[in-house]
């Protein structure tokens, strides 16, 4: 089957089967950032954005990708190197393999969050894993870059 | 010391975090065939016939390979310096099929429909036979998991596969046995734990293609490049010269890729297609054919005078290779030497070390390597001696741990540590966790109880006259460097800190150093990322030929200043003598027209000693006396691993194995059913903590110099995991007055 879709901007069409993934079709349409690391939709290496909602690709049926609009890493540059400055200065990078769908996610959590607890965070990063670094390092580079653009937790 | 001790990116950071294609499956060939693997639904079986013609028709299906396609010849994977020390006991494909997981057959298609498709049309017979699954009665018994008359080993480590034997050693100093008779006090302990994974999130991944001279290139996510193309060599009998190995960035390893687990059958589907063929293991292929830490179980008596001095250690080990015997004979030493000799009156230890074949998953390398588990059970025996004497575990541990100059009792034959502030760690951990106050048992206004626990810990750096590592670096004309290595990135950030070591040693800033990719064609030799071998066997590499690179610069340089120039000295901008300053590019373009001298050195390394970083954890959990439920609060760990060479990464190093371990306490099990399959085998069911599960955790360095390490430093990837889950069931103990004997805490039995 074909569906149409926007992919960054652009519109793209791709033959696709019904037991398909969003995944595999973004990757064969060489989009590198989205990542497939454990096939039950628990560690969010593939989290890209289906009409600006941050969405597990290897859960989301590609046929549903029809006339939406998918959002990945490779479109958000400026604003990800923004963040990545932060992970970078904190080593929170690592390994990087689980880089490109927290930031998705954190990046999405800045649109979506308007208060910025500690607990909120988490609560909202929980399905991104990360095995290198333990998390500490990726929530001091969260806070730091809400801090210095602004968003930092409302007063309780 | 300008370039270390201090925070520095990591090279790759940006190219990370912006989601480039820079890992195998990204860059491989994306017109590849697909590679899958048919594996054993049974834990033993032989097969009696294997029927492919139905999976040879589906359209797409490129080639199916059995064991009657691939070379009959026994091997390791273990990722080992020559002579390997694993025994040979794996086929690439074998007729017998040895643990539920075990490959039958590989196949290639041009689609992942088509190979799914095609593994499912292989008509497998297979007799099924008894499995052997208890790793306690696999020695000597009737069932046999390599009864073949081809299993052979080029190591000396007692290995006996007639009786399931994968190894069984002996190390000891004095005489345990009577010293233990003499003690006033003597705390022993039966301890096990489980075949935990990795979860590196980058699964295995391997693309193999032949290239235009008819090489074998093999594009991979491994710590060992230079092994992988010498098993790949064997596997698939081909010359050594004609295999070359490229590793891009690595999505984790922590010991897992020091196995060729995947490289052998994408290189073998390769070989039979003539075409590029990718590989990636699927979440349960990693959990069920992976090469996960050895479960072990472990006896421990330690002994101490009435003074709380620990004079003896009993420490018998029994491990559970698996199927195969990858790292079997080298994981046991480690859960031996380490964990006993972190304690200075201990002069009388024994430790015998029993590996055994079980048709189960086989096991292989995981940070710590035998210590972590090692260390779970005599840490454990430590508190519960100090509770015999009636000491705070944390004054035991003040009496007893090693101090500068101590012998490390049959730590690599009685080494003498010369570099060791394992004291001012206590007392900075003390401080830190404010132990008084936080160990002691506290009901909170909510019902839960809190209290601490305390365990130590150490490692090596480097296996000393094993490990080799070669670095070479050369100067380009636009003054900067090119440092190129063998060892392998695998997120942890050498290529930034080898890059630290490099800039330090020529005067310049990091940025000025690239560090090369990793090439078998190209890098120099080095045995690979693991053993704790990067920052100090490839650091002291690097060390040594930027001596020598700068050697030749002087004389460059000294060329253009003329014989009068004096004293020269070398920074980032060029060398300078007597007020006169020659650029780099200058002296650099100089030796590249009508000059016979090239700006390089290639220098290598092997350690005479391998001198151990240590480790104080302390724990502080949560017990819920309803549910049984453990929460750790908080987490204090406290390091020497030599100088901090980059203090952000070693940070993040020592965080994340703190993870690991609490995971491993906590709620990390794979475990094996009465069929052999596993019970868990996703990150669904497994148990990996989340960032939910994090408790406050607080990380510090007491760095000593070690006088042979690159600048000082030793080692922090591994010693970082080995002494958190004993501190955790220490608080455990002190909640609930429960001595957890089996990791992870079963919380039915805390209630």
């Amino acid at each position: 089957m074909n569906i149409t879709f926007v992919l960054n901007g652009k519109t793209v069409h791709a033959e696709t089967a019904p037991d398909e993934n969003l995944l595999s079709v973004l990757r064969r349409c060489g989009v590198m950032s989205v990542k497939c690391s454990c096939d039950t939709a628990n560690c969010g290496c593939c989290t890209v954005w289906v009409n600006g909602k941050p969405t597990l690709s290897c859960a989301y049926p590609a046929p549903r990708a029809d006339g939406q609009e998918i959002t990945t890493l490779e479109a958000l540059t400026e604003e990800a190197e923004s963040f990545a400055a932060y992970m970078a200065d904190e080593g929170a990078d690592q390994c990087g393999f689980c880089n490109p769908g927290f930031v998705m996610n954190v990046l999405a959590m800045k649109r979506e969050l308007t208060d910025f607890t500690e607990e909120n965070v988490r609560t909202y990063l929980a399905g991104n894993l990360c095995r290198c670094t333990g998390f500490a390092s990726q929530h001091r580079a969260v806070a730091a870059w809400l801090k210095n653009t602004g968003r930092e937790a409302a007063e309780v | 010391m300008k370039q270390i001790s201090r925070p520095v990116r990591k090279k790759d950071a940006f190219a990370l975090l912006t989601g480039k294609p820079v890992y195998t499956a990204d860059i491989f060939q994306q017109d590849a065939l697909t590679v899958r693997l048919l594996r054993s639904p049974h834990a033993f079986a032989d097969i009696t016939g294997i029927d492919t013609s139905a999976a040879l028709k589906v359209p797409g299906v490129a080639c199916v390979l059995t064991w009657r396609d691939v070379p009959d010849i026994r091997f390791t994977i273990a990722g080992q310096a020559v002579p390997e020390w694993s025994p040979y006991d794996r086929k690439l494909l074998d007729s017998t099929v040895r643990y539920v997981g075990d490959p039958v057959a590989i196949v290639a298609a041009e689609t992942p429909a088509a190979a799914d498709k095609a593994l499912k049309l292989i008509r497998v017979t297979y007799r099924v036979k008894e499995p052997l699954l208890d790793a306690r009665a696999a020695l000597d018994n009737p069932i046999l998991v390599h009864p073949e008359s081809d299993w052979r080993t080029v190591a000396d480590f007692g290995a006996d596969a007639k009786r399931n034997l994968c190894a069984h050693e002996i190390d000891r100093v004095g005489d345990a046995e009577a010293k233990l008779k003499e003690c006033a006090y003597v705390a022993e302990g039966t301890y096990h734990t489980g075949q935990v994974s990795q979860c590196f999130m980058e699964p295995y991944t391997t693309g193999a293609y032949t290239d235009s001279f008819g090489r074998m290139t093999v594009v991979s996510s491994t710590q060992i490049p230079f092994h992988v193309r010498r098993i790949v060599s064997t596997a698939l009998q081909i010359p050594l010269r004609n295999v070359r190995v490229i590793k891009p960035r690595v999505g984790g390893g922590f010991g897992a890729k020091q196995t060729a687990v995947s490289e052998i059958y994408a290189a073998a589907a390769a070989k039979a297609t003539g075409r590029p063929c990718m590989l990636q293991y699927t979440r349960q292929e990693i959990f069920e054919a992976g090469s996960p830490r050895h479960e072990m179980e472990i006896t421990v008596r330690v002994g101490a005078d009435s003074e709380g001095h620990i004079l003896a250690i009993d420490h018998r080990v029994l491990s559970n290779t698996g199927a195969y015997g990858e790292h079997g004979p080298t994981t046991i030493q480690l859960s031996g030497r380490q964990p006993t000799s972190i304690y200075r009156y201990a002069k009388d230890i024994y430790f015998e070390g029993t590996v055994v074949y079980t048709n189960t998953v086989p096991a292989g390398a995981y940070r710590g390597f035998g210590v972590t588990q090692g260390a779970f059970a005599v840490e454990s025996t430590v508190n519960e001696l100090a509770r015999q004497i009636g000491i705070d575990p944390i004054e035991i541990r003040r009496i007893n741990l090693l101090r500068e100059g101590d012998v490390m009792g049959i730590y690599d034959n009685g080494e003498v540590t010369e570099s060791c502030r394992f004291i001012d760690c206590l007392n900075r951990a003390d401080e830190l966790f404010g132990w008084k106050e936080n160990a002691k048992r506290r009901v909170m206004p909510d019902g839960m109880i809190r209290a601490g626990g305390i365990a130590a810990a150490m490692q090596g750096s480097g296996i000393a006259f094993v490990d080799t590592a070669t670095a070479t670096v050369r100067l380009v004309e636009d003054g900067s460097y090119i440092l190129e290595i063998g060892a392998a990135d695998m997120g942890t950030g050498c290529d930034t800190i080898l890059a630290q070591i490099a800039a330090e040693a020529l005067g310049c800033s990091v940025d000025r150093v690239h560090t090369a990719a990793v090439d078998t064609d190209h890098s120099p030799y080095d045995t690979g990322s693991y053993a704790s071998s990067t920052t100090y066997v490839t650091g002291n590499a690097v060390v040594k030929a930027c001596a020598a690179l700068k050697a030749k610069i002087l004389t460059a340089a000294g060329a253009l200043l003329g014989p009068d120039a004096g004293e020269m000295t070398l920074d980032g901008s060029g060398v300078s003598a007597g007020g006169r300053t020659v650029s780099l590019r200058e002296i650099s373009l100089h030796t590249q027209s009508g000059q016979s001298v090239m700006l390089q050195a290639t220098e290598s390394h092997s350690g005479k000693v391998s001198p151990p970083p240590f480790i104080v954890s302390m724990a502080e959990i949560e017990l819920d006396p309803g549910t049984g439920r453990v929460r750790v609060t908080r987490l204090v760990n406290v390091i020497d691993c030599g100088t901090v060479i980059n203090t952000a990464l070693a940070r993040v190093q020592a965080e994340g194995a703190a993870m690991q371990a609490l995971g491993m306490a906590l709620t990390e099990r794979a475990a094996v059913g009465e069929n052999g399959r596993l019970h868990e085998h996703s990150l669904l069911t497994y148990g990996m903590p989340t960032r939910l599960d994090i408790p406050e955790i607080t990380v510090d360095f007491c760095p000593s110099y070690e006088e042979t390490g690159p600048f000082g430093a030793k080692s922090i990837g591994e010693v970082a995991i080995n002494a958190t889950a004993p501190a955790i069931t220490e608080a455990v103990y002190n909640a609930s007055g429960i001595r957890v004997h089996s990791l992870p805490v079963n919380p039915e039995n805390l209630i």
